[in-house]
């Protein structure tokens, strides 16, 4: 291929490679953003976009002025003078202001002055103006003061023991904060405190899984017999099924929960695996009947003359060949079970799940949205884990080679 | 082993659409029959009936003494080779084989035993850990018989097994089956529309059309003595060349008048055609019973025609003409030797030793 023709089919793509590029960044920012807000501090999140942790960091308070006067003796972390190590909290401690540290360093070492080259401003306004940032760094050398880091697991501890508020739960634990130990233990029991995004992760497993299961193995069992049995009015009944997908799930709310009240369903896992298997079922059965019912009809027959009942070509023959099908179906119903919030927040008040677990983290003023980024991330690790490890079966071609070909 | 029989069967699709019609047949331990006819006849809807994968509208089937008409196909001890070979994608070639057993709780040491003897037998013995997929389409083949040929049914059924493979192969695994038949000693049941299968392998051939029993018998008298024009005219290639014709007597012998040319019929026939004389008749005689007038074979009744060759088609170890004349076109399958060429006049030689009569109305065969 010539190069100019190469150049020619670039740019005849450009337009594609455009909008493809664009699409990506368009799903990928927000998500991009979430997950690095989802790292900073509180303070952080308060005063800046996400975006600024990539742009050159401001210093230190006080490192400037520490690495002019200090840093050529002691050196950059202080510790290299072994008689004056200022990382040691109690040497910093000596000094409460910095009027204290002035004072000392107007003293002279070993019949020298302290400070020689540079030497600190003459007027004690100036000097104690340039040393209160040296003294807050000094502070922060010895560990006395929190270095504001950048990045911070506390979002999502806060998120998993569901620590509301506007302070975070590990410092406040450390500095047993009274109000924080009377309802926490501060402990790692305190992972399944009921009103954080670990114990509602247990609740949602509890609630995902069979509603997950029940479809998927009631509509293969239907759609085997949609496909390959002969019953009066097959057509029909499948018809009307697909039919029931018309019926909006909201529709269905009220007169179930009141049912559920009846039958003292409410607010029970059982109500809301039902609801989920209900509801996830007509689709579940369309798209199972069309997979199954697209196998070719040799293989069953010779199964049936093989010895095979209907049980066994279900078992041995119409389940092995459906895994696609129920892979992609899993999957849906997975996601759709595990993001749902009005089907849990109505049918499963006693036992909260993450979706409703987290719009229960917010304090009443909204003032913690940060830690809604760490649950929010939690809540979709699962999900992203589960697609990665099915979507191989989404690839068709497991039929390969059993008729002509 | 054991006999089929067909008692007065017949299969109709909705009401109106007649598959199989009143179909009678017998066939006998061991057997190796075959049912032919073109596509659409209703063959493969018979042996369907047979597995118990169609139900049966009227008549009766029965496999030995039983009458199977309701007994579904897992307990009618039968095993059938699909056209399409209908393996299990996602077993091995050795679990495809095993499955039906398995099914039947037969012991695994005795499932292995038979497997592997059914593989070393069809040739298969190193392909057991494969999947389908892996395999070319003859190893398909043999894996859907050794399938088959565990299960030792009573009965075995092939639709079209063949059709799928090339030409070579087809040839190769034709005789294959044919041995397996040997070996086994069981009943066959082998549909096709190859009417060249049905000549090499089956014990006993039934032409089926449209759904009917049209004859059923040994090939060489199939080919010999066709009851009709539409046996005639499949068993055979070319096929059998017909002539509209009218039968006359003619200073006392009996002839028949084409229109473009006349034929004496020797006097051994003329007793049962009497009635016929004065009647439309079809006039029917094979390719190969027509030969080039320069060649003919010695100690035979031969009849020569004049006709014009349109096309010749040389096959090496002989010649098929295409011939006309006047409104008649038919094929001789003459001596390699001949000169005739495109577009010759030509004379050619009816051997009328070897000729078939039918009634034009009924299409019967008259002996």
């Amino acid at each position: 291929m010539n190069p100019l023709s190469r150049l020619n089919k670039f740019f005849g793509k450009l337009p594609v490679h455009f909008a493809v590029i664009l699409m990506c960044l368009l799903w990928v920012i927000p998500t991009l953003g979430l997950f690095v807000t989802s790292f900073r501090p509180r303070e952080a999140v308060l005063t800046g976009g996400w975006w600024t942790v990539f742009l050159p960091q401001p210093q230190a308070v006080g490192q400037p002025e520490y690495t002019k006067y200090c840093s050529s003796c002691h050196g950059a972390n202080g510790k290299a003078i072994a008689s004056a190590d200022l990382s040691n909290p109690s040497v910093v401690n000596q000094y409460q202001s910095a009027a204290s540290l002035l004072i000392m360093l107007r003293e002279p070492i070993n019949g020298q002055p302290h400070l020689l080259n540079p030497t600190l401003p003459s007027t004690p306004k100036d000097a104690l103006n340039t040393l209160t940032p040296v003294l807050t760094y000094l502070q922060t050398l010895s560990g006395q003061k929190q270095a504001s880091s950048q990045f911070t697991l506390n979002n999502y501890v806060d998120a998993i023991v569901g620590y509301k508020g506007t302070t975070d739960y590990l410092p406040d634990c450390q500095n047993k904060v009274p109000s924080t130990l009377a309802v926490m233990n501060c402990n790692a029991s305190d992972i399944l405190n009921p009103a954080g995004i670990g114990a509602a992760f247990i609740n949602t497993f509890i609630v995902v899984i069979p509603a997950t299961l029940f479809p998927i193995i009631f509509a293969a069992l239907a759609a085997y017999a949609f496909a390959w049995l002969d019953f009066k009015g097959r057509q029909w009944i499948f018809a009307l099924l697909i039919g029931l997908q018309i019926v909006p799930l909201q529709m269905a709310l009220v007169p179930i929960a009141q049912l559920y009240v009846q039958l003292g369903m409410q607010s029970t896992f059982l109500g809301i695996w039902l609801f989920h298997t209900g509801f996830g079922l007509p689709y579940a059965i369309y798209l199972m009947r069309n997979f199954i019912g697209s196998l070719p009809r040799e293989i069953f027959e010779s199964a049936y003359l093989d010895g095979a009942n209907h049980w066994a070509a279900f078992r041995r023959l119409a389940l092995p060949l459906a895994m696609p099908a129920i892979a992609s179906l899993g999957i849906y119903q997975f996601l759709w079970v595990w993001n749902d919030f009005l089907v849990a927040k109505i049918f499963l008040t006693t036992h909260p799940v993450l979706t409703v677990q987290i719009q229960n983290l917010i304090d009443p003023l909204g003032r913690n949205w940060n830690i809604l980024t760490g649950a929010a991330f939690l809540s979709f690790i699962i999900p992203m884990v589960v697609f990665i490890a099915f979507q191989r079966y989404f690839v068709r071609g497991l039929l390969a080679g059993s008729v002509k070909g | 082993m054991a006999s089929v029989v067909y008692d007065h069967v017949t299969k109709k699709f909705g009401d109106s659409m007649v598959a199989v019609n009143d179909l009678n047949i017998n066939v006998a331990d061991k057997e190796f029959l075959v049912l032919v006819g073109p596509s659409g006849c209703g063959k493969t809807t018979a042996l369907r009936c047979l597995a118990g994968l169609e139900e049966i509208t009227e008549g009766n089937i029965r496999i030995g003494d039983r009458v199977v008409n309701d007994v579904p196909p897992k307990d009618r001890d039968i095993a059938m080779v699909f056209q399409s070979y209908a393996l299990y994608p996602h077993l091995s070639v050795f679990d495809n084989m095993a499955f039906g057993l398995k099914l039947r709780k037969v012991p695994k040491d005795e499932i292995k035993r038979r497997v592997e003897q059914a593989a070393e037998t069809l040739g298969i013995k190193d392909l057991l850990n494969r999947k389908p997929r892996q395999l070319s389409g003859g190893q398909r083949q043999r894996v859907a018989v050794g399938r088959a040929i565990v299960r030792e049914p009573k009965v075995f059924l092939f639709d079209e097994p063949l059709s799928n493979l090339d030409a070579k192969l087809r040839v190769q695994m034709r005789a294959e089956i044919s041995k397996l038949h040997q070996q086994l000693q069981t009943t066959f049941i082998y549909v096709t529309h190859d009417q060249v299968e049905a000549m090499t392998m089956a014990s006993r051939i039934a032409v089926i059309n449209k759904g009917v029993l049209q004859q059923i018998d040994s090939p060489q008298n199939l080919y010999d003595t066709p009851n009709n024009v539409f046996v005639a005219g499949f068993m055979g290639s070319p096929a059998m060349n017909f002539f509209p014709a009218r039968l006359r007597k003619d200073a006392n012998k009996m002839v028949v008048d084409t229109g473009d040319f006349i034929l004496t019929i020797p006097a051994d026939r003329t007793r049962s055609l009497e009635q016929y004389v004065g009647k439309d008749i079809i006039f029917g005689i094979r390719p190969e019973n027509i030969h080039d007038a320069e060649f003919i074979p010695p100690n035979i009744h031969a009849e020569k025609v004049e006709a014009k060759v349109d096309v010749t088609e040389l096959m090496g170890n002989e010649i098929y003409l295409y011939l006309i004349t006047g409104k008649n076109t038919f094929v001789g399958r003459v001596d390699p030797r001949s000169k005739m060429r495109m577009g010759d006049k030509a004379q050619v030689a009816f051997n009328m030793d070897r000729f078939h009569i039918f009634d034009a109305q009924t299409e019967q065969a008259i002996r």
